[in-house]
This record gives structure tokens, C-alpha cells and sequence, in this order.
């Protein structure tokens, strides 16, 4: 039985290496190569572009803009979501029409979403400024996108609006999961609502949350798109992130080895977060 | 027997359908690649075209766009996965760069004598490498001056600035008298447009973006001037300080609200800011001027910003994309579209400079530019460097380096 088992899953395993093992392959062996894009393989140069990559000042900075974008952005959703999903659980008045409202931006195109936060943010007639001057906080108006002490921020903030909106789903589902009556028990024994939320709904919600956090995280380290389309990585690189610097090297520059490398480099990083999700997934079945 | 019949009716009926989609197939597919910016509008490339498919029923096109900014890019990686495009449109920076790398055809066989001295010199620059061409020009165009001419008379200034003090000065002048806030507005985001606009005021100040060795030479001169008359004009609060995230579309958004008195904007601006209403809070009011010099200089500041049309080396079809090519390149069909890209034929400007026309300015304003169009440099590492040009210039601009060290900083970095 098991052994068929097995031979069923051979389609699969075949497909993922084809589609997933071989190019990974074929830009590791590029990553230790001159190759440029269009030209010829090139030499085998060794760790040549792994030793470039860490000397150079322009992947430091990539990688410092990607760690910042995915801790912050990934701390934000996780908070909102959650503090949204407890709302939304409370039964409120028109809680029901809310939640229906709550997939909008997450069902949302990435790039759409961008272009919608461009016109938003926009420093000359932009709804934002227009906000923040009404209600003073700000008296002239600025350019988010065009200043590097915001601009990261401004990205940061676009993409939150459209992922918390999934934290506070998986949220919703894992409060579902908590018994009514050890909830009302615990409310007739006199617990106060921050007792309950860590004692009763924490415990609960937990697990989820952590595999949500988990997949949020890889995906915020692969970011590309939002930022390709707000800032293009500007301005002063800024918002230049591993993808966009990969995504520059291989195929704007031809650099196609070094490219390779700094993909192999992201790649790493991406494994260990992989590694940490399989961790959260085997606590939660130990949880269970 | 009944059933015999219909079967084989059936069978000559699936052969017939089996024999029509071979003929459909035998259809000759152009895939082509243009851009939805400036220039020709999607819907221009459209009905031009309609128009040839029109007289071409053998031939079917499948049009596709993207914004300038992936133009490049998608060119590349079509040729590196080696399928894709019969006919691509490329700008005038990247010819070196894909003549190098074996992008584009050859095609200097197909260009006769008599087209070469037809067409205005700066355009073929978009398709010449080394003696050979690889392509068709398909627009030739520089960024102009625009201005509005209602703010300039309110704020008593009778003449559009022939040089870069005077517009400093009118736009000083402007704010003082409350017209506008930022009386400038630029393209200069982190991407290509701010190299453009650099480029203009560099040949304005007399400046060269390499030299006869291909070694950096911003550094010194007019290089450096340029850079600094643009950080000065941040400092006295003329510039729109938002140009640092501004793109083309951007400062015609600026501009065409009503929101700054000077732009610098390819030709594309001219109709959708001065004659479209739907497009524009300013119709009428436009004016228009080649951008202005540095006395003892240069009396003027172009960039070259010509397109070609060329043809992927894995095309299959080169002879039916060449001659899609050239209907859309033809003198009728460029002269029917002018109002959104300059044609590249001289007969258009000597034709126009006879007849009294509504857009006589835009005509000036084109017809001084391509007698001085300056170049941004031909060499096949473009991309990388413009990418280490547009940090300096930024980080310059945003005050945190001075013009000099900026500019040294990315010529060090080119050098080696």
C-alpha cells in the first residue's frame, strides 16, 4: 500500500524536479561562472562572485533593505491581522459584512495594489497629503515615494494593507477552533479579557499564526514586484531589494553568473526559512 | 447505408475542417513589441497597424506593450530564451549593447542610399553601430521646453529663458509673486529620465558624458555644472522638490494641472497638455521652445531620444517583419501621426516650415533641437552605466553628496 503510495506520487516528484530542480541546478553551476546573458557559458571562475557579492557595498545594502522590509512588514501584518481577526470575531454590528470586506485587498493583484498606493501617495495631488494637511500633521506636501527616509516605509506600508488582511483570516478560522465553554468558564471564574486572550484563545490561535508568520516572512524575503512597480528600487537604492538587485545583475546588466550567485545567496536565506516553517508545522501536529 | 453516408460525410467534413485550419495556420504571425508611454500611443500603433494588415491578408500581428521600463529588459530575455519577437522597438542607448550580443539583424544591405539622406541624421544614430545598421528608425525626438504662457505674462516676463540663469531667474520671479509654488518640474527618478534630463543641461553647459577614450569626463567642466545648476534650483525652492520621484507622466500630471510654469517633456506632452481638455487644465496656454543654453556655451541643450524598430535574430520571419517595418516607418504614415512623435523624414520639417500651422512652436522647437541633438553615450555597457550615473545624480539632488563627489565617486566606480 505504501509502496503505491509512493508510485502515485512520482508524477509529482518528476514534474517538481523538471520545473524546480533543474533551473536551481543550472544557476548553481552558472552562479560559479562569468556567463553573461546571451553570450556565451562562460568560465568556471570558482567563488569568485560569492567572494564579489560580500565585498560589495551594493549587496549589504539589498540585503539590509530586504531584512528591514520583511521584519517590519511581517511584525505589522501579524499585530493588525491579529487585533483585526479578534474584532471581527466580537460579533459586532455589521462584523458579517466586514469579513466579506477583509478579502478585498488580499484577492487584490500586487501590482494594482501598487499602482493604487502610486496614485495615493502621489506628492502633488496624492489623498494622503491631502489628509495630513487637512488634519495638520503635516503642513507641506511631501513625496513619500521620492525621499529615502520614507520611501521604504511608504512601500512597506502598501504592501501591510494588502497582506494583513490574511493573518486576520487565518486568525478568524483559529478562533473558531476555541471551545465556547472553556471560554464562558473562564469568563464566569472572573479572568479579564487580557487573562483570557493569553490563557484560553493564545494557546489556540498560536500554531496557525506561527505558520502564517512563517509564509509571510518567506514571501516578504522574495519581495519584488510591489517595489518593481512603486520605486523601481529608488530613490538612492532605497528600496532596492535582493530580487531587484538579482533581477538587475542578470537580465538590465547581463551579468548572468553574478546574478546566479546572488540568487543562490537568496536562496540560502529562503531555506532556512523553509526550515523554520517545517519546525512550526511539526510543533503544531505535536500540539494536537 | 444511411449510416455509411453520414459517416462519411462526417469524414469529408472533419478533412475539410482539418484542411481550412492548416491554410489559417499557414497565415504568416508577426509578434511585435512596442511600448504604452510617450511617442506613438497603443492606440496609434493600432490603427497603423489595421492599416497594413488591411492590405495584407496573409499576415496576421500579435501587438504587445509594456512601459519604457521593461522595454529593455523584455527585449533581452525574449532573445535569451531564444523565442519571441519578429519586430521590437528599441531607444537609441541600446543599439551597442545589442548589435554586441547578437540581439538585432543586421540589415544595413536593406537601407538604400536614398532612404539614408532622406531621414535626419540623429535618427539613424538609433540604429548604426560600428558602420552597420540594425534597424529602422521609427521616431526621432529630443525633450523641449514647455511652458505656461499665461504664469510667464501674469508674472511680466515677455519671452520664454534663451538660457538656464534666465530661467532661474523667471522662475524666481514666478514664486516671488505667488503664481505657482514650484515654479520648475523634472523627471528625476532613480531611472533613465533623469539621465535625460542631465543630458540636455550637460550639452547646455558645454560638458561631455565620456571622452575620446571612453573614460568618464562628468567629472569635470560642464559635467559637473549641470549637476550643480540642478541641486540649485532644489536649493531656492524652484524645483519641484517631488521631480525625485517623477517620471515623464508624472510632470505632465504637473504640468498639465496647472501646477508649475516650466517642464521639460518630449513632444508627446504638446497635444494632450495644450489641445486635449480631458487631459488638461491648461489647453491653449502652452507654449513650447527648444531648451535653452549657457551663454559662451552652447545656445541650446538636446538629448537624443530616437526609436528604432529592429528584428530579433531568432525571427523566422525577417522579410515579412521587415516589411511591417517599413509601412510603419513610411513617410505617409509618420506625417498622419506626427502630433505624437516626430517623424524622422526631413521633407516633414521642410514641408511644415512652409504652411502656416496651429503647432508652428512645437515645429521650431523641433527643428532647432535635431540640428544639435546630443547623444548619450554608444557603448554596450550602457545599462550598468547609466544605472551608477543616476545614483550620483541622485544622492547629489537629495543632499547627501556634494555634484563633485558625486560624480567622482561613479567615476571611480566605472573606471574600474
Amino acid at each position: 500500500m505504501e509502496s503505491r503510495g509512493r508510485l502515485l506520487l512520482l508524477p509529482l516528484l518528476i514534474v517538481l524536479l523538471a520545473v524546480i530542480g533543474w533551473p536551481l541546478l543550472d544557476t548553481f553551476w552558472l552562479s560559479f561562472t562569468d556567463a553573461r546573458l546571451g553570450g556565451e557559458t562562460g568560465n568556471f571562475i570558482g567563488f569568485d562572485n560569492y567572494l564579489h557579492a560580500f565585498r560589495a557595498p551594493a549587496f549589504r545594502r539589498a540585503l539590509f533593505v530586504t531584512v528591514m522590509f520583511t521584519v517590519c512588514t511581517v511584525a505589522a501584518e501579524m499585530l493588525f491581522g491579529l487585533g483585526v481577526g479578534l474584532l471581527l470575531d466580537m460579533n459586532l454590528r455589521g462584523s458579517k459584512f466586514l469579513r466579506g470586506l477583509l478579502i478585498v485587498p488580499w484577492a487584490l493583484p500586487t501590482v494594482v495594489n501598487a499602482m493604487c498606493w502610486r496614485v495615493i501617495y502621489n506628492p502633488d495631488f496624492g489623498a494622503l497629503d491631502a489628509f495630513l494637511q487637512q488634519i495638520g500633521v503635516i503642513k507641506a506636501y511631501q513625496s513619500w515615494l521620492g525621499d529615502p527616509t520614507t520611501a521604504l516605509i511608504a512601500v512597506g506600508a502598501a504592501d501591510v494593507w494588502k497582506t494583513f488582511s490574511l493573518v486576520a483570516l487565518i486568525t478568524l478560522a483559529g478562533l473558531q477552533a476555541v471551545p465556547r465553554e472553556l471560554r464562558e468558564a473562564a469568563e464566569i471564574d472572573g479572568a479579564g479579557p487580557f487573562a483570557r486572550f493569553r490563557a484560553v484563545t493564545l494557546p489556540v490561535i498560536l500554531p496557525p499564526l506561527t505558520i502564517a508568520c512563517v509564509l509571510r516572512t518567506i514571501e516578504a524575503f522574495k519581495v519584488f514586484d510591489i517595489i518593481w512597480v512603486m520605486t523601481h528600487g529608488g530613490p538612492l537604492d532605497s528600496t532596492k531589494s535582493l530580487s531587484i538587485l538579482v533581477y538587475q545583475e542578470a537580465f538590465s546588466f547581463r551579468h548572468a553568473g553574478y546574478g546566479a550567485s546572488l540568487a543562490m545567496l537568496s536562496v540560502a536565506v529562503t531555506m532556512m526559512l523553509i526550515g523554520a516553517y517545517s519546525r512550526a508545522v511539526r510543533m503544531q501536529g505535536a500540539v494536537r | 447505408m444511411t449510416r455509411t453516408r453520414s459517416l462519411i460525410a462526417a469524414a469529408l467534413g472533419l478533412t475539410a475542417a482539418v484542411a481550412f485550419s492548416a491554410v489559417a495556420e499557414a497565415k504568416t504571425t508577426l509578434n511585435a513589441l512596442f511600448m504604452a508611454q510617450a511617442g506613438y500611443s497603443e492606440s496609434d500603433v493600432r490603427a497603423m497597424t489595421d492599416a497594413y494588415l488591411k492590405d495584407h491578408p496573409d499576415i496576421s500581428i500579435k501587438l504587445e506593450f509594456v512601459p519604457y521600463e521593461q522595454l529593455h529588459d523584455k527585449i533581452t530575455l525574449a532573445a535569451g530564451s531564444g523565442q519571441g519577437y519578429d519586430t521590437v522597438l528599441y531607444d537609441v542607448i541600446w543599439p551597442a549593447e545589442f548589435a554586441e550580443n547578437k540581439v538585432l539583424t543586421d540589415v544595413t544591405d536593406k537601407i538604400d542610399p536614398q532612404t539614408k539622406s532622406a531621414v535626419e541624421d540623429g535618427a539613424w544614430t538609433t540604429v548604426y553601430y560600428k558602420g552597420k545598421a540594425y534597424g529602422m528608425p521609427w521616431s526621432v525626438d529630443s525633450k523641449y521646453l514647455f511652458y505656461n504662457k499665461e504664469m510667464l505674462q501674469k508674472a511680466g516676463i515677455a519671452n520664454p529663458p534663451k538660457t538656464w540663469d534666465e530661467l532661474l531667474a523667471d522662475a524666481k520671479i514666478i514664486k516671488q509673486k505667488g503664481i505657482v509654488d514650484y515654479p520648475i518640474v523634472w523627471s528625476w527618478a532613480q531611472q533613465e529620465a533623469v539621465i535625460c534630463d542631465y543630458a540636455i543641461l550637460l550639452q547646455a553647459y558645454g560638458g561631455k558624458f565620456l571622452d575620446e577614450n571612453g573614460k568618464p569626463a562628468f567629472i569635470k567642466g560642464g559635467g559637473v555644472d549641470a549637476l550643480k545648476y540642478m541641486v540649485q534650483t532644489l536649493k531656492e525652492g524652484v524645483t519641484n522638490p517631488h521631480s525625485t520621484e517623477d517620471l515623464e507622466e508624472d510632470v505632465r500630471g504637473v504640468f498639465s494641472s496647472g501646477k508649475a510654469a516650466f517642464a521639460l517633456n518630449w513632444t508627446y506632452m504638446y497635444g494632450m497638455a495644450n489641445t486635449n481638455p480631458k487631459e488638461s487644465q491648461i489647453v491653449g496656454k502652452v507654449g513650447v521652445v527648444a531648451p535653452p543654453g549657457v551663454d559662451g556655451k552652447s545656445p541650446i541643450g538636446t538629448v537624443n531620444g530616437a526609436m528604432g524598430l529592429g528584428i530579433p535574430t531568432s525571427s523566422q520571419n525577417k522579410d515579412a517583419a521587415w516589411d511591417y517595418i517599413k509601412f510603419l516607418a513610411s513617410p505617409e504614415i509618420e506625417a498622419k501621426y506626427a502630433a505624437s512623435s516626430p517623424p524622422i523624414w526631413k521633407s516633414f520639417y521642410e514641408e511644415a516650415a512652409k504652411q502656416s500651422r496651429p503647432d508652428a512652436d512645437l515645429m521650431a522647437a523641433e527643428a532647432a533641437s535635431f540640428n544639435a541633438l546630443s547623444n548619450r553615450p554608444q557603448v554596450p555597457d550602457y545599462q550598468q552605466f547609466s544605472a551608477r550615473l543616476q545614483q550620483a545624480i541622485q544622492q547629489a539632488l537629495l543632499g547627501k553628496a556634494t555634484p563633485e563627489d558625486a560624480l567622482n565617486a561613479a567615476a571611480a566606480d566605472l573606471t574600474n
